[in-house]
């Protein structure tokens, strides 16, 4: 035990005496985070719509108008048929078009009632989910003031349809998915380049031959590094939660359990890649290019899984941040439990254990 | 000097499939002696060594190492050797004692002996001010002194050092030599390999590995003899030419 203590002590002298290793353990988890928050919550100025009017009356022209002048759009070109729906979609230009039923007015003095429809460009979830609401609020802000005139109850129902990403997946996707990311990075990469600075420097040679058992000298390499980034786990939540108002609807405990097995999954990983890294650039070039990347690009973090062509889609099964990000997804947003996500959670635990015996294997077989 | 014997090697063999690094190595080392293991590079010095220390096992003959097993007791071996190499192994990163404190630590040294080994090592180095120096910001020749120091600070039975004077000037070596003599007056036994056929005078007796083979072994004064050399140096060539 004290053996282990000294060995903790002096990992940790290593992480607090290089400033490089504490800007990203601790500085980049909170920039990242900060910039793909800003980036989702950012305002929309000068949106381009297409405005499909089947009625053109009075209604519909205030409507019109109060959207017009909120500040937020800019009117691309009044369509004269749904057929110019995708046409306009196409050229890429417009991100919105807001269709008025026929006979608006009439319907809604009638029965209360009158429907507008808005259909979104979603192939940027966030920029299409933010539209909408802007539209929307403006619709209501007019149907309200509406109703402070008659008595009776009147209602403009917008139908929403987000096109190219029906459900909108992708909108809360910034904080699982920067957390997948920093974990990865800061458990797989800086373990890996910390155990291959040791070979480089020639200490990992003294430590084989000392009386230190090779479990117990990876033991003391990723204790700190597990330590370190669960704190990052709980900051990144913290400010998923409080500066951007992430919801965590389903149970804390199984959140950061699941966080705990995907850091001993990263730091598996990493001990892996130091295993078959002769020295620190090997090592970091490995992190980059094996994991930094995929894992941004395949992982549903950024790209919609659903999108990709199948062999994407295939590939990016063995993403372990894949796995991750879905638990996070249905812990914090759906309030699922243990039951809905066993089985991504098995395939976690078995990538651990893959990894871990691999490394044991190398180990070995590099002692030889 | 004592004849005790504290390593024994009886026909090691080391096969890495169908080459033979290690070919029927025969030797002993005796307690207190300056013990000079020389070759040149890929002639089976290292693989040897990695044997004696407990790394690798060997794949056949027997061994013994600070008189326990090489097969099954290489946990015993480990806390009865120390191993310094020519890259020091110190942590660039921390301070002089704090590199003490670690390594004793591994070493299941407790706090009190780490204060007072370190005490006595750092004196012994006249480097008791630069106990809070940075690795980074010493001299080379310092360095070198220390990772020796630190090697035997656990009071090992023997000590393994692998080339450790090398990029070192002549007379940081010649300061480490007498430390090395210094240590072995203390009756811990020095295992060197050494690139340097100087050096190899100063061992109390040699052995020569060619190709995987010893093939020669006494002390450098009966080989000069033998072989009719003015130096070392012509012993080795006259010996790795044939």
């Amino acid at each position: 035990m004290q053996l282990f203590r000294s060995f903790v002590k002096k990992e940790f002298y290593h992480i607090f005496r290089d400033v490089r290793t504490l800007l990203i353990l601790f500085g980049l988890p909170i920039a990242l985070i900060l910039i793909f928050g800003y980036v989702v919550t950012s305002e929309i100025k000068n949106a381009k719509i297409a405005i499909l009017d089947h009625s053109k009356d009075k209604i519909t022209t205030e409507i019109t108008n109060k959207i017009l002048s909120s500040g937020y759009f800019i009117l691309s070109e009044n369509l004269k048929s749904a057929k110019q729906i995708e046409e306009v979609f196409r050229q890429g230009e417009v991100r919105e078009v807001i269709i008025f039923e026929p006979e608006f007015s009439k319907n809604l003095s009638k029965t209360g009632q009158a429907n507008v429809q808005i259909i979104t460009d979603a192939s940027d979830a966030n920029t299409a989910n933010l539209i909408l609401n802007y539209t929307r609020a403006i619709i209501q802000d007019y149907s309200m003031s509406l109703n402070k005139i008659p008595a009776q109850s009147i209602k403009i129902i917008p139908q929403t349809r987000m096109l190219y990403n029906e459900e909108l997946k992708g909108v809360y996707m910034f904080v699982p998915g920067t957390m997948a990311l920093i974990l990865l990075l800061v458990s797989a990469m800086m373990t890996s380049i910390s155990i291959a600075r040791e070979k480089e420097m020639g200490t990992m040679e003294v430590m084989l031959v000392s009386p230190l058992k090779p479990l117990q000298i990876i033991l003391g390499k990723v204790t700190p590094y597990f330590v370190l980034s669960f704190i990052n786990a709980v900051t990144i939540l913290l400010l998923g939660v409080f500066v951007f108002g992430m919801p965590v609807k389903g149970s804390l405990i199984l959140l950061l359990g699941e966080s705990m097995l995907f850091i001993l999954l990263s730091l598996s990983l990493g001990i892996l890649i130091s295993t078959v890294s002769p020295n620190q650039q090997v090592a970091m070039f490995i992190s980059m290019m094996a994991l930094m990347l995929p894992t941004i690009l395949l992982s549903g973090f950024i790209f919609p899984i659903e999108n990709m062509p199948p062999l994407l889609q295939w590939i990016s099964h063995i993403m372990p941040a894949r796995w991750f990000i879905t638990v996070l997804k249905n812990v914090m947003l759906k309030g699922t439990g243990l039951l809905f996500v066993w089985k991504e959670s098995l395939i976690m635990i078995g990538m651990t254990v893959i990894f871990i015996s691999m490394s044991v294997r190398k180990f070995k077989v590099r002692l030889e | 000097m004592s004849k005790e014997i504290i390593i024994s090697v009886q026909n090691l063999m080391k096969k890495f499939g169908q080459f033979v690094a290690n070919d029927d190595l025969s030797f002993e080392v005796y307690k207190g002696e300056i013990f000079g293991f020389l070759g040149a590079n890929g002639a089976g010095k290292t693989t040897a060594i990695k044997i004696l220390c407990g790394l690798s096992t060997p794949t056949s003959g027997k061994i013994s190492v600070a008189g326990f097993d090489a097969y099954t007791q290489t946990n015993k071996i480990k806390h009865n050797i120390g191993y310094m190499s020519q890259k020091f192994s110190l942590y660039e990163d921390l301070t002089i004692t704090e590199n003490f404190r670690f390594y004793g630590g591994i070493y299941g040294l407790n706090k009190k002996q780490i204060q007072d080994k370190t005490k006595q090592l750092l004196e012994r180095l006249k480097l008791e001010d630069a106990k809070d120096k940075i690795i980074s910001s010493i001299p080379l020749g310092w360095k070198q002194k220390l990772a020796f120091s630190i090697a035997i600070m656990h009071d090992p039975k023997i000590v393994f050092l692998d080339e450790p004077t090398g990029g070192v000037d002549p007379i940081t070596r010649r300061q480490f030599w007498e430390l090395i003599y210094e240590t072995a007056h203390q009756g811990i036994t020095v295992f060197v390999t050494t690139h340097y056929m100087d050096e190899a005078e100063y061992c109390d007796r040699v052995s020569i590995m060619v190709d995987g083979k010893i093939i020669a072994l006494n002390s450098p004064k009966n080989l000069k003899n033998e072989y009719q050399a003015k130096s070392m140096d012509e012993v080795f060539l006259k010996l790795t030419r044939n």
